[in-house]
């Protein structure tokens, strides 16, 4: 008698249990459609590496223009999510979609280019000053575990007059899924065969070798503590705190120190009219190879969950002002502006976003 | 229906004593009457405790069936696509879907039950010092807070000291013993962990222990007993079964520990080959990867990891459970 109470009672609580998962499921699309309502307030969310510039330019037009931006870094993964589910009005991602993203999505969605970074190699030799090369080749063979010493004679060739010193190397990788790992695996499958089909590119990958740190902090905690230690950290954080970093052979052959010029001009080629290129492995002859463009995603029609035309308009002309006059915040942030053919084809594809079948930019 | 109740009430008394009633057995009336009307209220302000009492007690329930629920349902994407492999697979390769996650299962047990094992001599010590020795005192309270504030510490903290004070002493120690020194790994993690269950099995031992019945301890002395015999044959077979359940609480403690152990293990998807090796738990994983899984059988197979921690926890619950029992019949 007792089991089969306690059996009815379980069996409530199941039931119950579902119907109030199912109702907090339509809930939470719900309130996003509720909070569009808001027109003064423009909802988005995504990549944590512009979120610094992005944070500065909003907080600037918000004093010209009285719009406020509420930007959530929750990473690049998230913010294509809440912009699959309509929760936020514009989403941001250092990687254009991908298919499987793509075909979630019910409805076109643009890229627009919204500003470049880089991925930068960092090491831990104390007794070296001087800066070192690297060559695709040795890059892909150290985070493949191929070469293990600094005295390797691959390192060695190219670094002609430095004395490296006979220690092991100690590989960092991130160990959260970020935009910065999927530039940095997606130049080494560009540049190597032997990555291409042993690890592959993405935003995590399974490492062959090396530790994991959390964040471009945990990465670089990971290089200063190990004598010998190399990893890839972005270019805004490697020159704000202070890290050694070498230069890299680019396609056209020669070697060339991150910076932020190097940067944008690896963003000086043609882009495709959507948008969706990868700078690695850039073939301008001045571009620095491991480079990438972090894009502002939005719907291509924009009238969908009861938007207004006039809020629509005022997140189009945000995003216009952005690639714009915006790009003037990126350098003292250590970000690099985007290139003159970048904004050219931003702003095509900002002209062809539609508000109920018409152009929202004249 | 009150109202009626009410005059009742009141016409009763006057019926039973008739129409000699003085002011003082009037007001003594009117006093019985607003007793009785108070218990009735009571007896309804008693149910809707009761019911309230038990919904909420309900909504607990319903909540961690809700959470399994979830927990299964969104990682039925996962489940069909790797199968009961997903248990003993050995790579977790996201770029091509491959999920196993037997790195993680090992490590997260590696470095639970090792935190286990070096925290049990220093919970124990600290409850059998504190619980018998000195019960009272500055020194014993000092020790006590101090022992409370361990687990009021929160992780990252420990995370941060990790990262800058431990593992340099670990490295150096592997530099000794001649594994390569990296510092960060199962060890250190396990170490980490440690420290912060000490708490659990040290304040619950440490009660258990003052609740044994003095009469039985000074029996053993009376006979003739060393402390160190009284220790050992009255008080930890009299509070087996409470120092195993702080034992447990501990256990849940470390396989669930998310943010310091991040910070410490070393993240790497290959299987540990040794306790100085790096490793993964399966809560790091989920801590690490969750925000940027792009595609939806990767996010289902870190859900469905979610689940096997879930369910290892419970299985060592109720483990736990029956031995508690078994050990105090």
């Amino acid at each position: 008698m007792k089991t089969v109470k306690y059996l009815a009672i379980t069996a409530i609580a199941i039931i119950i249990s579902g119907a109030m998962m199912m109702t907090s499921c339509n809930g939470g699309s719900g309130t996003g459609s509720k909070s569009d309502t808001t027109d003064n307030t423009i909802l988005g969310a995504g990549a944590t590496f512009p979120n610094p510039l992005y944070s500065k330019m909003f907080s600037e037009y918000n004093k010209i223009n009285g719009l406020k931006v509420n930007y959530q870094s929750i990473g690049s993964g998230g913010g294509i999510q809440q912009l699959t589910a309509k929760t936020v009005d514009f989403g941001a991602s250092d990687a254009p979609l991908n298919g499987k993203q793509d075909s979630a999505l019910s409805a076109p969605v643009l890229h627009i280019p919204a500003t470049a970074g880089a991925v930068v190699l960092s090491y831990n030799l104390p007794d070296i000053k001087d800066t070192l090369n690297f060559t695709p080749d040795v890059v892909a063979g150290i985070f493949l575990g191929d070469i293990k010493k600094w005295d390797d004679p691959k390192i060695a060739a190219i670094n002609k007059g430095v004395k490296l010193p006979s220690l092991d190397i100690q590989v960092s990788h991130r160990s959260d899924g970020s935009g910065t790992t999927n530039i940095f695996t997606t130049y080494l499958c560009k540049v190597s065969k032997d990555w291409e089909t042993k690890v592959g590119k993405g935003s995590s990958v399974n490492w062959p070798i090396g530790l994991g740190g959390k964040g471009n902090e945990g990465v670089a905690g990971g290089i200063k503590q190990t004598p010998g230690g190399i990893g890839y950290v972005e270019l805004a954080y490697a020159i704000q705190s202070n890290m050694a970093y070498g230069k890299l052979q680019n396609k056209a052959g020669n070697f060339i120190t991150p910076s932020i010029s190097s940067v944008t001009a690896a963003a000086n080629i043609d882009i495709p009219a959507d948008g969706k290129v990868s700078l690695t492995n850039t073939d301008a002859p001045d571009g620095y190879p491991i480079s990438g463009l972090s894009w502002i995603l939005v719907y291509k029609e924009q009238k969908y969950n009861e938007r207004s035309l006039d809020k629509v308009t005022k997140m189009m002309k945000l995003i216009q002002w952005m690639i714009h006059d915006g790009q003037q915040y990126s350098g003292a942030l250590n970000y690099a502006p985007l290139s003159q053919k970048a904004v050219a084809v931003g702003d095509a594809i900002l002209k062809s976003v539609t508000y109920d079948g018409k152009p929202v930019l004249q | 229906m009150e109202s009626t109740v009410d005059n009742n009430l009141i016409t009763r008394p006057e019926n039973i004593l008739g129409r000699v009633i003085t002011s003082a057995k009037i007001r003594d009336a009117v006093k019985g009457i607003k007793r009785i009307k108070r218990s009735h209220r009571q007896i309804k302000a008693e149910n809707v405790f009761r019911k309230t009492i038990i919904i909420i007690a309900l909504a607990t329930v319903v909540l961690v069936l809700g959470i399994m629920l979830t927990l299964i349902l969104q990682s039925v994407l996962s489940i069909k696509a790797t199968g009961i492999g997903y248990l003993w697979g050995k790579t977790w390769d996201p770029v091509r879907d491959i999920f196993g996650a037997y790195p993680f299962i090992l490590g997260t047990i590696l470095t639970s039950f090792l935190a286990l094992f070096i925290s049990i001599p220093f919970s124990f010590a600290v409850a059998i010092f504190l619980g018998e020795y000195y019960p009272k005192g500055w020194l014993p309270n000092l020790l006590k807070n101090t022992v409370e504030l361990i687990a009021a510490v929160p992780s990252v903290i420990y995370g941060f000291w990790g990262l800058a004070v431990l593992v340099p002493i670990v490295r150096s120690l592997e530099t000794k013993i001649g594994v390569q020194p990296v510092g960060l790994g199962i060890f250190t993690s396990s170490l980490i962990l440690a420290v912060m269950i000490i708490p659990y099995a040290a304040s619950l031992g440490q009660s258990m222990i003052k609740m044994v019945p003095s009469n039985l301890k000074e029996a053993a002395y009376s006979l003739g007993a060393t402390r160190w015999e009284v220790i050992r044959s009255v008080i930890l077979p009299y509070t087996k079964s409470g120092l195993f359940a702080g034992i447990l609480l501990s256990l849940g403690r470390a396989l669930g520990e998310t943010m310091a152990v991040t910070m410490v293990i070393g993240n790497t998807s290959l299987i540990p080959k040794s306790i100085f090796a790096p490793g993964n738990t399966m809560a790091s994983v989920i801590a690490n990867e969750f925000t940027e899984a792009d595609h939806p059988v990767y996010l289902s197979a870190l859900i469905e990891l979610g689940l096997v921690l879930f369910l290892v926890t419970v299985v060592i619950n109720m483990v736990g459970k029956r031995l508690t029992k078994q050990f105090t019949n």
